[in-house]
């Protein structure tokens, strides 16, 4: 049937990906140590002040997860493209949006980790404690890597076959981010204090109404942009 | 859209591809009947690749058509790339993948059994090797590996890029009894190349494409023309 074999075809690139990523070890070691530097790094910036630093922790997260995760949608590509492996990928029958679903999954199991050991980090380094809200914070920032990852790999796929990849990715990315951000960050902040606004569940709605409308977008298009 | 049965393999016609402000291919017509073997011949750039790339679907042309079996190789691509065996002349194959993980690969891809990873393994010698990364292996083996990756499934018009490249004698032999196969059975192939002796007794014609042109004042390196292109 042709939906399962669809369906092995995305399992075989993610699972590809997912060795290949395990293999090198340049690279989730790579992402992840950098997802930390930058929380370090933030967390020096704002100094010893306790409340500060807990103030701009779900900030400091995002913006780590953000510029660990460019790193992460160049790489998936990259594999491709070092090796000359696109060509044969493109070749092979079946429809394009297996590709990209398939690199999809991938990078969503190799994001969720690296976000996994970023929050970590951040509940230590910036002194956060955990709220009773817990499982809608899981949530929120289960749409921000859902969102994160939609767009990155779609852009990620648009610039790998540019010369100046590794700076056209942040530049197309990061204002198309900009919703995910925001969106993610107000509805973490309102989690992690008492939302006495109520304000959490309009951006989670926005969040995940975001996500949505950028998966079937980024799925219609890609085909045309693997191609171009 | 055809039923996909013609009289004609490979069909090109008037096909021509521009990159940037640089005309590669200007009007190149060719054909390629079921049961023949085409050598694509000529000078680096003259555009042997280019017109490959196209009928495998992987290039889009500025101009002219390409049909593979009847088929379309713009409006009926998925399709077209269901009949082709396209090698590039990069072997690209996955570097921190066994030489098996990558057919495992490929198999799941074209939608075939994992049983024929094996055979076609042992088929083009790298048994033994199945379960070394691809980092370690010589051009040749990648060579190798690339050619069982291609033989994963038969398709019935194969479209090679110099496929001889850093290949002993023994994988000039192998090559050629694979596409000798494929040809028996009604399959087609154009094989880009720039010297004609290893695909000597393999190939049936010669094209020789000159600026973008297929060149009729070449004489056919083979022998005579068989009557079409």
């Amino acid at each position: 049937m042709a939906w399962r074999d669809d369906w092995r075809r995305v399992r075989a690139i993610a699972r590809k990906d997912l060795t290949t990523e395990l293999r090198t070890k340049a690279g989730f070691n790579g992402v992840a140590a950098l997802g930390v530097t930058i929380l370090i790094l933030l967390g020096l910036a704002l100094g010893p002040d306790g409340a500060a630093l807990r103030n701009a922790a779900v900030g400091a997260v995002w913006l780590a997860t953000l510029f660990a995760g460019v790193l992460a949608f160049n790489r998936s590509f990259q594999v491709e493209l070092e090796s000359g492996a696109l060509e044969p990928l493109l070749q092979y029958p079946g429809p394009r949006w297996t590709i990209f679903a398939g690199k999809l999954l991938g990078n969503l199991v190799f994001v969720t980790a690296m976000v996994a050991i970023v929050v970590a980090a951040g509940v230590v380094l910036f002194g956060v404690g955990i709220p009773a809200t817990w499982p809608t914070l899981v949530g929120v920032i289960a749409l921000g890597v859902v969102g994160l990852v939609v767009l990155g790999t779609f852009y990620a796929s648009m610039s790998s076959r540019s010369r100046a990849r590794e700076v056209l990715l942040p530049m197309l990315l990061f204002p198309m981010l900009v919703p995910v951000l925001l969106g993610a960050t107000t509805a973490s902040k309102a989690l992690l204090g008492a939302d006495l606004m109520h304000e959490a569940g309009a951006w989670i709605r926005l969040l995940a109404a975001y996500d949505l409308v950028f998966l079937i977008a980024t799925f219609v298009a890609f085909e045309h942009v693997i191609e171009s | 859209m055809s039923n996909g049965q013609s009289d004609r393999a490979i069909d090109v016609s008037g096909l021509g591809k521009r990159f940037g402000a640089r005309w590669v291919l200007r009007g190149t017509t060719l054909a390629v009947r079921p049961g023949e073997v085409v050598g694509l011949m000529g000078q680096n750039g003259s555009g042997k690749s280019t017109i490959l790339r196209i009928v495998a679907t992987l290039l889009k042309p500025n101009a002219g058509t390409a049909q593979v079996n009847g088929l379309n190789v713009v409006r009926d691509a998925t399709a077209v790339r269901a009949q082709v065996g396209y090698l590039a002349h990069t072997p690209g194959l996955y570097d921190d993948l066994t030489a098996r993980e990558n057919l495992k690969f490929a198999a799941d891809m074209l939608g075939m059994p994992a049983t024929v990873v094996d055979a076609s393994l042992e088929r083009v010698g790298l048994a033994r090797v199945a379960h070394e990364r691809v980092r370690g292996f010589s051009a040749g083996m990648e060579r190798r590996l690339a050619l069982a990756r291609l033989f994963l499934r038969t398709p019935t018009v194969l479209l090679l890029d110099e496929p001889y490249s850093n290949l002993d004698a023994a994988g000039v032999e192998l090559i050629n009894s694979l596409i000798g196969g494929i040809v028996r059975t009604g399959g087609a192939a154009l094989v880009a190349l720039h010297e004609l002796a290893p695909a000597r007794g393999l190939i049936d014609r010669t094209l020789t494409l000159v600026e973008g042109r297929i060149d009729a004042a070449r004489p056919n390196l083979v022998g005579a023309a068989a009557g079409v292109a």
